[in-house]
């Protein structure tokens, strides 16, 4: 019954779509107001309808009804409560239901406060949404129905993949999702504006913060999967340019763009034909990461070939919008007007050399990502592009974006001093110079990369704190000035120090960990000792447990650094009796923001266990750059002037009051 | 500074950072493109020593042997021809005599291919994308490899849902509707 009336529910989701898509449309055309209000009521409603949907996948899941075929495939009774839940999203039918959703939220979220939009514009970002969404409710109804029963139910279901039990996945697909669906939102303004024919300000000041939203949650999603796969996959690696990683990147990178060529169309009113494609293009990446991801065409295009049905189904849905909305763009670009004039020595200069250096790292990973798959459809040839291709291109793309990110913040708007801003730098630059020396004569013998690289990060980080100690007067006023300054900065900037920040502290994370990553592989006995990077590792004992759907074997070791005890480490394999699948569990101890990291291989007959044990210096800096980066954002996305319903342009505000 | 030579400022430097761009995936395609081949298109080829490549095809049942200090070694094999392969170190949860396996690393002069990477990278039914490719093609495929679930798919270096999800076993599904 609970999985009927959820089919039911996402159908009629799909009606309310396809009303959404269209009346507010007519409405906009005909400037009939109860017809363009129609909707904000549609969104809504599809909003109560599809959560209604995923509310039922997520009790069929929870109460265990093997009746149902996606139950029966990625659950078992046995299974934590939690991983029931999480499970829902944890396949490809539930996972697909989770992004209609978070689609819908963000329809819903739009049509709840978008109360001081202009009418007609919300009326066509609303239609614009539905269109997306009707597109991705075809797609689940026709071909991949969560809802779908068995004749004969079975007592017990599969389980869930056993990689997939873990905690990591609660989190990391719901904030991927938000962050790859939210920037539809910005979609749907772009295609709204193009139709409409007008953009201005107002509209950047609108937009801004759904992509800034939608760039945070990709933010931490990103990282949030990074650690995950550290953590889970047993080999201490934390990003693997795999293409499933690349298509979140490259969402990532257009994103990060698109956010500061919003910004000088705010402030400055420029570059609107450019934000506009840049809208377009984000947006696109993200349906064409959904396509690599749920057609199966990276799991072998031969699979792809032979089961077309879905992975066709989502070639059309991206290539009906990624060609329709380009074509629309090349149709209605020219109507925009120019606008503000500056110089190539500028902020918006700056941003626009973000913005291409930005752009062009992403069209690198397209690259690498899309190229073996068309060379396998075009010539048979197998081919992988792996780490080394990524940063004989990606990197040197991004080293010299990280020398002009700390310059950007500094230069005026309409036309900079290069000159002043390097001045302003000097102490920023100081401060790299002396890291690259005491590294270098720490580490003689070894490479120059590694000092040099930690330089820029901290020229990157020293910079941003230059920024924040220019904007307050730091040392030029007295402090109690300074203070009462730095509380009255706007909270915008603040953000962009923080973000900035968070750049230059992933970096140095980076290049400690691949630079000086030590690790020890053997086999140990009890009480044998393996010593790595100064710490003594001990193994204790070995136990064997039985955990609720497993069975596991259980390592213990004691850490000592320098005679002293630090704390045990368990490290474990699992092996999951449904699937007859074994996972690897690591150890982790963080000492300071450096981490121990053990996992165990396979027992050999005399009882020794072979061992993975890595030191992984100042790894912890890989993410909490990207939260430095996403808290930033937060910081931002606060500031009152940005805040859903601020102060908008008066003459807006009467075209509104005049057509209620 | 005119309308139209601030455009050309920006034309001009988005194209040198574009060429620039280029220029490194060029250059990178040339270096660190890692080809995949068979035991027989090795012997085909006649690929040089020291030259990267992926190996693919399934271990020998019977011919895995393990050394000293985690050193083992093991033939892969498909329809006509056998490599023997050499490896230190751990070997991935999912690596299994008879099953497929992919490695990464180049021959050596005496003609023994020293993997320094065996991958774990499966799909739902256990066998590596380009194995089951390329045995297909090879005639050499027989239908029990993908009827075994015996082990689920490991997502490589897939921290998500995303692929792994991907590894609902299909078999069987059909009788069930």
């Amino acid at each position: 019954m609970i999985a009927e009336a959820g089919h039911y529910a996402l159908v009629l989701g799909l009606g309310l779509a396809l009303i959404q898509s269209t009346v507010p449309l007519l409405g906009a055309r005909w400037r009939d107001v109860a017809l363009m209000n129609v909707a904000r009521s549609t969104a809504i409603a599809q909003l109560i309808f599809v959560a209604a949907s995923f509310a039922a996948l997520v009790t069929l899941h929870v109460s265990s009804d093997f009746s149902v075929v996606n139950v029966f495939e990625n659950s078992h009774s046995m299974k934590p409560l939690i991983y029931k839940i999480t499970g829902v999203w944890g396949n490809h039918e539930g996972s697909m239901l989770l992004w209609v959703s978070i689609l819908a939220l963000f329809g819903g979220l739009v049509a709840i406060f978008g109360n001081n939009l202009p009418l007609s514009l919300r009326a066509h970002v609303l239609a614009v949404q539905a269109w997306v969404a009707s597109a991705f409710y075809l797609f689940i109804l026709i071909t991949s129905n969560p809802f779908l029963r068995i004749a004969n139910p079975p007592i017990e279901g599969r389980d869930l993949n056993p990689v997939l039990q873990d905690i990591g996945l609660a989190v990391h697909p719901p904030m991927l999702y938000l962050g790859y669906v939210g920037f539809s939102i910005s979609f749907s303004f772009a295609i709204a504006a193009l139709i409409e024919g007008r953009i201005d300000a107002a509209w950047a000041r609108w937009v801004r913060p759904w992509t800034l939203m939608a760039w945070i949650f990709l933010t931490l999603g990103i990282a949030m999967g990074s650690y995950w796969a550290y953590y889970e996959l047993g080999w201490g690696g934390w990003w693997f340019w795999d293409p499933v990683e690349n298509a979140s990147l490259m969402p990532w990178l257009a994103g990060t763009a698109l956010l500061h060529s919003l910004v000088v169309m705010e402030k400055r009113n420029a570059l609107k034909v450019w934000t506009i494609l840049l809208s377009i293009l984000t947006f696109s990446l993200s349906l064409l990461g959904t396509f690599l991801v749920r057609s199966g065409v990276l799991t072998s295009v031969h699979a792809f070939a032979t089961d077309p049905t879905r992975g066709v189904f989502i070639l059309l849905i991206l290539c009906v919008f990624i060609g329709g909305s380009l074509s629309l763009y090349a149709w209605r670009a020219s109507a925009l007007k120019q606008g503000g004039l500056f110089a190539p020595i500028s902020r918006e200069g700056a941003l626009v050399l973000n913005n291409l250096f930005l752009t062009s790292a992403c069209a690198t990973v397209f690259v690498g990502t899309l190229y073996p798959l068309a060379l396998e459809v075009i010539t048979g040839d197998k081919i992988s592009v792996g780490a080394p291709f990524f940063n004989l291109t990606f990197g040197p793309l991004f080293l010299p974006l990280m020398i002009a990110v700390p310059f950007g913040p500094l230069l005026a708007w309409k036309r900079g001093d290069l000159l002043g801003a390097a001045q302003r730098l000097t102490g920023a630059g100081v401060a790299a110079l002396v890291a690259v020396a005491v590294l270098w004569a720490w580490t003689r013998g070894g490479s120059a990369f590694a000092p040099l690289a930690i330089g820029l990060a901290v020229f990157v980080i020293a910079g941003a704190l230059s920024d924040l100690a220019e904007r307050i007067g730091l040392f030029r006023v007295p402090l109690g000035t300074a203070v009462w300054r730095a509380r009255g900065m706007p909270r915008s900037s603040w953000g962009t120090v923080f973000a900035h920040a968070g750049l230059g502290v992933a970096l140095i994370g980076i290049v400690c960990e691949t630079t000086w990553n030590s690790e020890y592989i053997g086999s140990m006995k009890i009480s044998d000792v393996a010593s790595i990077a100064g710490y003594e590792l001990r193994l204790d004992d070995v136990k064997q447990r039985q955990g609720p759907n497993y069975r596991e074997m259980i390592a213990q070791f004691s850490a000592r650094l320098d005679g002293r005890l630090l704390d045990t480490m368990t490290p474990s394999k699992r092996t999951f009796t449904t699937r007859g699948a074994t996972t690897t569990e690591a150890a982790l101890l963080t000492h300071g923001a450096s981490q121990l990291y053990i996992s165990l291989g396979d027992t050999a007959g005399d009882g020794a266990i072979a061992v993975r044990i890595y030191h992984k210096p100042f790894v912890l800096l890989i993410w909490f750059g990207p939260v430095l980066m996403a808290f930033g954002g937060m910081l931002s996305l606060s500031d009152r002037r940005l805040r859903v319903g601020a102060p908008k342009p008066a003459k807006s505000l009467r075209g509104l009051q005049a057509a209620e | 500074m005119t309308r139209k030579q601030r455009r050309l400022t920006i034309i001009g430097g988005s194209l040198a950072v574009l060429a620039v761009a280029a220029a490194l995936v060029l250059n990178a395609m040339r270096d660190s493109i890692v080809f995949f081949s068979t035991p027989a298109m090795v012997a085909e080829k006649h690929i040089q020593a020291g030259k990267r490549f992926r190996l693919g095809g399934l271990v020998q049942p019977g011919s895995l042997e393990r050394g000293d200090n985690l050193v083992v070694t093991f033939q892969v094999a498909d329809a006509s021809a056998t490599l023997p392969v050499f490896y230190q170190g751990i070997l991935p949860d999912l690596f299994r005599e008879g099953q497929g396996v992919v490695a990464e690393g180049a021959l050596d002069t005496a003609g023994v291919f020293k993997a320094d990477t065996v991958l774990a990278k499966h799909d739902e039914n256990y066998m590596p994308k380009d194995v089951a490719d390329a045995l297909k093609k090879q005639g050499y495929w027989k239908d029990e490899y993908g009827t075994k679930p015996t082990d689920a798919a490991k997502a490589g270096g897939t921290p998500g849902a995303s692929r792994a999800a991907q590894g609902a076993p299909q078999t069987g599904q059909g009788a069930l509707r």
